[in-house]
């Protein structure tokens, strides 16, 4: 057997959970995010799993790559590989919420109404099922990729289609979801990829266009040498606000403040200042030419300003969270917000409204406000030198970015702006590089 | 708590401590007994306080920011602020003035359990915290007693120049000697209060070494955590006492012992072992966690070597000591030469000298958020320190006494970022 060694890196926010694995050479091979849950173990240990997974979906990339009958073709088929292998997760996991919804359904409070609740448990998990091969299809545009969410959207749905004030209301229903999905979300599926590539392949092979199927023995063989692969996990740091519940030694244990600056720094070298917008805290970092941090400010006595502030007003807003930035974009004319306290500004964005100001408008006071807060932290920490690096779950946020962008112009002139699409793994990447550092024979220091 | 920091023994009370403790107490009985005993009582403030000249008069002082502080380390002062909070103190006014009001109108019980009498004279010496002088102002207002109030100029360029001297030892003559020769019923007695000094003097020159003990590596003492305890009697009521000397000399043997033995400070969990780290610390610590703040310092293996706090009451290592020779004019010049009189650019120098003359891995500022005096330019003297001695800073914030304030989970990421980061430098390039 085979094997490939690898380091992990996993950063336990508030909001989400990310992990990144490396190969031996330092190249990022997988990539691993859920929501956080109130479950720091589960949650790190399936952001490990997917890591591990997407390691393997790697290594069959690189094994058609360096196969000349193959290469050229592993983007299609590796594409529609992981479709299939998503949907098959998918199914399993809604198979474990149909068993979760019906033991909840046994409790005693649900017994006048039993057969009609479990009747329509059924009917919605059955329709539920019917919908998912449409999530998972080529052209398919989903909102979100945790399970939770698009479980809950569409069994919301489903729920009001399906129930009956009487004998199964939708309250009742919505009840049982919410009690069910944490059942689910806390079970940690092990070994996936030994009991998904399979079927996936399978479904990859019977839909598979020519060029596909014409080399199906060597795909095959491709899949199944890296499903015999042993992937040989080297060394493990856990980081973020949740690193101190990790199931590894403190030793092992970073804080996010270097794991940040060391991720920013090898997704772009030259940065010298490190913005991270994260769900609980802000943190203006400054690294030298090696990632290494000088200096860095946070966030203490107030939390203001951070990813929780724009999750509440989503909320106040009844919008998604990924919907905030782009409306506010729409914005011809921002409002000035003051305060940056979350509960105020709750209050605030309610009187403006009542004072007939537009959405789009408030929103991007808001957003500015938030970035006011990270001004003041990034003076403090040094001020901001070129090149900047903004990361963090609000570094998707495209009002985030252009208030910041105006702010960081108007206070310092012009700066190189650098924001990676993969910005939200940047601590779990400076995680694995100090795993990497102690496998390479320092410690993990 | 880590293994291999703190030694897990049971906790022997030095000798020391055991007399730190009496002391203290004593203190708050003779407080508790003066009206008894027909004694009269002063208030006054730490920084620049003239305890041997109330003690000349036979005057007993009742310090209020001791009196806050030991409720902070009690848990008294949570709801001592929110009494003063209902009489309309706002949350933003200094934890100490209101924790110091709240127990005035929760009935005066001292934080020992004795109840406090009601002041004599209220005797500002110290104007360098401005916040002292509306303090005072309210509590004349509830006391309804007279003030006498010693104006020091505040040492903008960090130096004391004669005519400073001469102005407050002028003040001294006619505004507080009077005052207290009238609370008192007694002339003023130059002789004793030179005999006092003398004793001052003696009780400093040992608390210097124990101050400097911190130089040797690894450090027997922690001189934040534990220097707080070290500069009780010296910045209280036991300067110019012979039990004030008595403490001092102690202290002294057995911190000499510990030198010889090679021992690290004591800890309330024990011996510290290793010494990872060695830091410097400016600002006031937090009273109401206090042990859980220490202990985020002892668990990683820092120890603090200086901290400008253990200076507020006096900068005895930098020289000055009281001389009976002089009394009055070394009296001026103590007010006028304690730490929060200095001007910035005199706290940067003397931060730096300690960064060097201590061999500091790195330092950091406690930020007070209700101590404006104290926190007010603290991140300039950062950004100056870390320029000029090429050690990184860190920067954390608290209160004094307002448990609010201390959010534990916060301070002690970042402490421990901190101390993460000094060690990434300390191995740059090979372990990072």
């Amino acid at each position: 057997m085979s094997v490939v060694e690898v380091l992990l890196g996993i950063d336990l926010g508030s909001t989400t959970t990310k992990a990144i694995a490396l190969d031996r050479t330092g190249r990022i091979i997988g990539r691993g995010i859920t929501n956080t849950r109130s479950n720091y173990e589960v949650a790190s240990q399936i952001v490990r799993d997917e890591a591990l997974v997407q390691s393997r979906f790697e290594l069959v990339r690189h094994a058609m790559e360096a196969d000349p009958e193959l290469s050229g073709i592993e983007r299609k088929f590796i594409g529609s590989l992981v479709r299939n292998f998503r949907q098959q997760q998918h199914l399993e996991q809604l198979e474990w919420l149909e068993s979760a919804l019906d033991r909840c359904a046994d409790a005693p409070r649900y017994a006048p109404q039993r057969e009609a609740v479990k009747e329509a448990l059924h009917r919605i998990c059955q329709a539920m099922r019917a919908r998912v091969p449409g999530h998972f299809s080529e052209l398919a545009v989903r909102k979100s990729d945790f399970f939770r969410d698009l479980a809950a959207a569409d069994y919301m749905q489903l729920a009001e289609q399906f129930s009956d004030s009487k004998h199964a209301s939708f309250d009742v229903l919505c009840g049982l979801f919410d009690a069910a999905i944490l059942v689910v979300e806390n079970a940690a599926g092990d070994g996936a990829f030994e009991r998904h590539a399979g079927p996936a392949l399978e479904q990859t092979l019977a839909n598979a266009p020519t060029d596909i199927c014409e080399r199906e023995a060597r795909l095959r063989s491709a899949v199944d040498a890296v499903r015999a692969t042993e992937l040989r996990v080297l060394g493990m740091v856990g980081t973020g606000y949740g690193r101190q519940r990790l199931p590894f030694p403190k030793e092992q244990v970073r804080s996010e403040i270097l794991c940040h600056g060391l991720g920013a720094h090898a997704m772009f070298a030259s940065t010298r200042t490190v913005l991270d917008i994260g769900g609980q805290d802000t943190k203006a970092i400054q690294v030298d030419g090696s990632g290494i941090v000088t200096s860095f400010q946070m966030n203490d006595r107030c939390a203001a300003g951070c990813g929780r502030y724009l999750g509440y007003i989503a909320d106040e807003m009844n919008l998604g969270l990924h919907e905030l930035g782009r409306l506010a974009q729409e914005s011809t004319c921002s409002v000035r917000i003051n305060s940056t306290c979350t509960v105020f500004a709750g209050a605030e964005l309610r009187d403006r409204l009542s004072l007939g100001q537009k959405v789009p408008d408030i929103l991007a006071g808001l957003h500015r406000a938030i970035m006011l807060r990270a001004m003041s932290l990034l003076a403090r920490s040094g001020g901001i030198s070129d090149e900047f690096t903004f990361t963090g779950g609000v570094a998707r946020n495209p009002a985030a970015v252009s208030a910041l962008q105006g702010l960081v112009q108007q206070n310092y002139g012009v700066r190189k702006l650098n924001i990676s699409p993969e910005s939200i793994y940047t601590g779990a990447l400076g995680a694995a590089l100090f795993a990497q550092r102690a496998a390479d024979g320092g410690h993990a220091a | 708590m880590s293994a291999d920091t703190v030694k897990a023994s049971t906790v022997q009370k030095e000798q020391s401590m055991v007399l730190q403790k009496q002391l203290i107490g004593d203190y708050y009985d003779s407080l508790g007994r003066a009206r008894e005993e027909g004694r009269r009582v002063v208030s006054t403030f730490v920084p620049g306080n003239l305890t041997e000249l109330l003690r000349s008069f036979d005057l007993l002082p009742i310090l209020p920011e001791i009196n806050a502080l030991q409720s902070g380390m009690r848990k008294l002062s949570a709801n001592y602020i929110a009494e003063a909070e209902k009489q309309g103190h706002s949350e933003d006014v200094c934890t100490y003035v209101k924790c110091d009001i709240g127990m005035l109108k929760s009935g005066n019980v001292g934080p020992t359990g004795v109840k406090l009498p009601n002041p004599d004279l209220l005797l500002l010496s110290y104007t360098g915290c401005f916040t002292f002088l509306k303090w005072f102002e309210l509590l004349r207002q509830e006391y309804q007693c007279p003030v006498a109030m010693l104006h020091v100029p505040y040492l903008a360029n960090g130096r004391i120049e004669p005519h400073h001297v001469d102005y407050v030892v002028q003040q001294l003559r006619t505004e507080v000697i009077p005052k207290l020769e009238q609370v008192s019923g007694r002339r003023f007695d130059e002789a004793r209060l030179s005999e006092m000094l003398a004793l001052s003097a003696q009780a400093e020159d040992d608390f210097v070494w124990v101050l400097e003990s911190a130089k040797n590596e690894p450090s027997p003492i922690d001189a934040y955590f534990g220097g707080v305890y070290y500069i009780g009697p010296i910045f209280t009521a036991f300067r110019g006492t012979s039990q004030g000397v008595e403490y001092y000399r102690v202290l002294r043997e057995e911190i000499t012992e510990r030198i010889r033995l090679g021992l690290g400070p004591v800890t309330p969990e024990g011996t510290m072992e290793r010494q990872r780290y060695r830091l410097v610390v400016e600002g006031p610590p937090n009273w109401t966690s206090f042990r859980e703040f220490w202990k985020m310092f002892y668990d990683e293996g820092a120890v603090v070597v200086a901290s400008s706090y253990t200076k507020v009451g006096g900068l005895y290592d930098r020289g000055f000591r009281h001389d009976p020779n002089r009394p009055l004019k070394s009296l001026a010049e103590y007010c006028l030469g304690c730490y929060t009189n200095l001007g910035l650019p005199a706290r940067v120098d003397l931060l730096e000298r300690y960064i060097r003359e201590y061999r500091a891995d790195g330092f950091i500022i406690n930020s007070v958020k209700s101590c404006n005096s104290f926190s007010v330019g603290q991140l300039l003297m950062l950004r100056q320190l870390e320029q000029r001695t090429g050690v990184p800073g860190g920067f954390i914030e608290s209160d004094l006494v307002d448990p609010r304030y201390f959010s534990p989970a916060n301070i002690k990421n970042r402490i421990e970022s901190y101390l993460q980061m000094l060690e990434q430098k300390r191995g740059a390039g090979v372990t990072a």
